[in-house]
């Protein structure tokens, strides 16, 4: 086949290419140049493009670079400084990967005459007897990345491959060092790509959007504190909520922008029993309601048991409310059955 | 055999400038600031590529600085003029961003004139921007992109006008293998030059500063090239520069005529068997190796990509550090719509341009943009 692989300069995307050299397929190296803005690590910055024209160049391969700047402004970084400014807690990895990445990479796949596109996350791709795809956890429990992927459908199932998904994050490391590869012992990309760790989310979301400050009160209304910018607080922070000493721990329960009002509560009013989703994608069919399954409510959180009831997910033990924007996604074992978007929960205001 | 139809971006070395250089590695490998024999020896040939290279220049030898190449000649003109001579920057909107960026660096706002879409200085913008406040007026000799040529005799005449006090530079790099840069770039105090352009060696390069303009160094240290450019002299360089000069000054008249003819067969074949695709820029206006057309409905990334797997090597736009191809500002200046100008391409011919590399453009270049204008 003829594969366009992804590479981010990262190790994983790395030993992805090579593993797919090694089965014997014609692979073509791209890095996305999504951001033109600082950034410490991954996509975006021109020392990991270096890193993998290096990788590509030690591998044998061609590889370009794709601008897609003006599309990644639109579709994930404006989308983020929006979510914040009404409050919600966005995740950009995972609608990057659903407004974005996949969608554009795939296309300019097809339209250069590519078979697939891979990249170097740690999941799997099946395909059941019936020719449907499923998406599974990668064979590395720890390295798991199955939950930023859960929103891919079945044509782009069926166009991607992810090479690393079938070995341990270690056998990455030693394929990638057995080959010489200069990002052997690369340090993981955290965080945003577009967010850097020195300047950190408030930075890149004061130019961008009115930081409000606002105040912080209790569960009874009471004003308890101020708080800087309200569009900076995730529900479940303890931190900087300018509450005061106590023997009560305060947790932010909710953040309303438009009141610009944190309500905070302890640990007990942050527990929760449901929540609510929308924006459901589904790998294959939907689940019909009422279903057991297990949720995972971040990209490395534990899966706990619950019940699918539609448009909400019963968790089987309360669990630390969900931030609206977070993503849910809901595993029948180690594959992905679907996901969707936590949205604010009025019920408990009613 | 594939097509290399990107000498803008650089030139195959000249056999006789190759076997120019080689000497210089290995047998006669001295400092030509030192003072014994084998540093003389050095030193000889270094002046000897001098008086060559200010004799294609119309220059005298006291007038080339030599430097490490075009975008280091702009630079020193630039930073180092008006170091001296502080003041406002004047240049065109489609100067390299050498050129473009050292201006930023001694300005808090260089001022800009605009071209025509034919890719020429408006020349009714110039004269309103060059008053007793402009030091420096910057303006290429031909554009790197779409081979356009500025009428600096013009520009020399309107600063005469209304800012005598003003100095000229040209960034003739572009125009070094197909115009006489002795004589067009006359009117210019600061003329620069780059090697890998015409044939030479990467890495070298040189600036003309005329008879009584003075210039501050930009790299300090020993005092090299009276004391305008220190370091110890690349002297293989020079000595590749100036062999690569004189080849490509010798046989310029026959290389304009016979490139001429294959960038109009080039052109006119690709205007003709695809849809929707225009010329940028006057032809009449260019140099005659380069070729740049736009096609509605792509965006040249792909093209690039498509055209490289099939042998055509080309390019658009300018890369920025990471590699990614970013919209040019000079298609832009010209006129052309932000989409359009994401479909554009640049063919530029050279000196080893032959007959097959436009047979192999030509077949290649019409299917693959129908290839990308096709719906998915």
């Amino acid at each position: 086949m003829k594969i366009l692989a992804a590479m981010s300069g990262g190790v994983d995307s790395s030993v992805a290419a090579a593993l797919l050299i090694e089965q014997g397929h014609e692979v073509v190296g791209v890095t996305l140049k999504l951001w033109g803005g600082a950034s410490d690590s991954g996509c975006c910055s021109v020392a990991d493009v270096e890193d993998a024209r290096r990788v590509a160049q030690q591998l044998g391969i061609d590889h370009w670079v794709l601008n897609f700047v003006d599309e990644f402004e639109a579709a994930v970084v404006t989308p983020y400084a929006e979510a914040h400014a009404a409050g919600r807690t966005p995740n950009p990895c995972i609608e990057c990967n659903r407004h974005f990445k996949f969608g554009h990479l795939l296309e300019r796949a097809r339209k250069l005459g590519f078979d697939a596109v891979a990249t170097g996350h740690h999941a799997r791709v099946a395909l059941t007897p019936s020719g449907r795809h499923r998406l599974r956890r990668g064979t590395d429990r720890a390295k798991d990345q199955s939950y930023v992927l859960h929103m891919l459908t079945q044509a782009e199932l069926s166009r991607c491959l992810f090479p690393v998904g079938e070995i341990t994050k270690a056998e990455v490391r030693a394929r990638a060092m057995a080959l010489g590869l200069r990002t052997a012992d690369k340090a993981e990309s955290q965080d945003v790509c577009f967010v850097t760790a020195s300047d950190g989310r408030k930075a890149f979301l004061e130019p961008r959007i009115a930081l409000h400050a606002g105040s912080v009160v209790d569960r009874a209304g009471v004003t308890v504190g101020r708080v800087e910018a309200v569009e900076l607080v995730t529900v479940g922070q303890r931190r900087g909520l300018g509450a005061g000493g106590g023997a009560d721990k305060r947790f932010a329960v909710s953040v309303d922008t438009s009141a610009a009002t944190v309500t905070v509560g302890s640990l007990d009013d942050l527990l929760t029993d449901t929540v609510e989703l929308g924006q459901m994608s589904w790998i294959d069919a939907p689940l019909i309601a009422p279903a057991g399954v297990e949720a995972q409510c971040s990209a490395h959180g534990r899966p706990v048991a619950a019940r699918y009831e539609g448009d909400i997910v019963r968790f089987a033990e309360r669990q630390r409310r969900v931030a609206p924007g977070q993503s849910v996604v809901l595993f029948d074992g180690n594959d992905v059955i679907g996901g969707g978007t936590a949205i604010e929960a009025d019920r408990s205001r009613r | 055999m594939p097509a290399y139809l990107d000498h803008a971006a650089t030139t195959p070395m000249w056999p006789a400038a190759v076997d120019a250089m080689l000497p210089y590695f290995s047998e006669r490998y001295g400092n030509a600031s030192g003072s014994h024999a084998v540093a003389r020896e050095a030193k000889k040939a270094l002046e000897e590529s001098r008086d060559l290279v200010a004799e294609c220049l119309g220059a005298q030898p006291g007038e080339i600085v030599f430097t490490g190449g075009g975008t280091e000649a702009d630079n020193l003109a630039i930073l180092g003029r008006h170091e001296l001579q502080p003041g406002e920057v004047v240049c065109s909107a489609i100067e390299h961003h050498a050129v473009l960026h050292a201006a930023g660096e001694v300005c808090a706002a260089p001022r800009v004139a605009s071209v025509t879409s034919g890719g020429v200085v408006d020349l009714d913008v110039l004269v309103d921007l060059v008053d007793s406040g402009v030091s420096l007026v910057s303006v290429m000799l031909s554009n790197n992109e779409i081979g356009t040529i500025q009428p600096l005799d013009a520009i020399r005449k309107i600063m005469a006008e209304r800012a005598p006090q003003a100095v000229l530079h040209t960034d003739a790099v572009q125009a070094f293998p197909w115009l006489d840069v002795a004589s067009l770039a006359r009117p210019a105090e600061l003329v620069a030059v780059s090697a890998h352009k015409f044939g030479g060696p990467k890495g070298v390069g040189a600036l003309v500063v005329r008879e009584g303009v003075k210039i501050a160094p930009i790299v300090h240290g020993g005092g090299q090239e009276r004391g305008r450019r220190s370091g110890t002299y690349n002297v293989a360089g020079v000595v590749g520069m100036a062999a690569a000069m004189q080849a490509t000054v010798a046989d310029r008249a026959a290389t304009v005529a016979r490139v001429g003819a294959l960038r109009d067969r080039l052109a006119d074949g690709l205007l003709q068997a695809i849809p929707d695709s225009s010329e940028t820029g006057d032809r009449s206006s260019k140099i005659a190796g380069n070729c740049h057309l736009s096609f509605g409905g792509i965006e040249s990334e792909s093209l690039l990509m498509l055209l490289d797997a099939a042998g055509v090597y080309a390019a658009a736009g300018s890369a920025c550090q990471s590699g990614a191809i970013e919209p040019s500002h000079v298609v832009t200046a010209v006129g052309l719509s932000d989409a359009r100008a994401l479909g554009s391409l640049r063919l530029s011919l050279g000196v080893t341009t032959t007959d097959d590399d436009v047979d192999l453009a030509l077949s290649v270049i019409p299917p693959a943009v129908a290839r990308l204008r096709e719906p998915l």
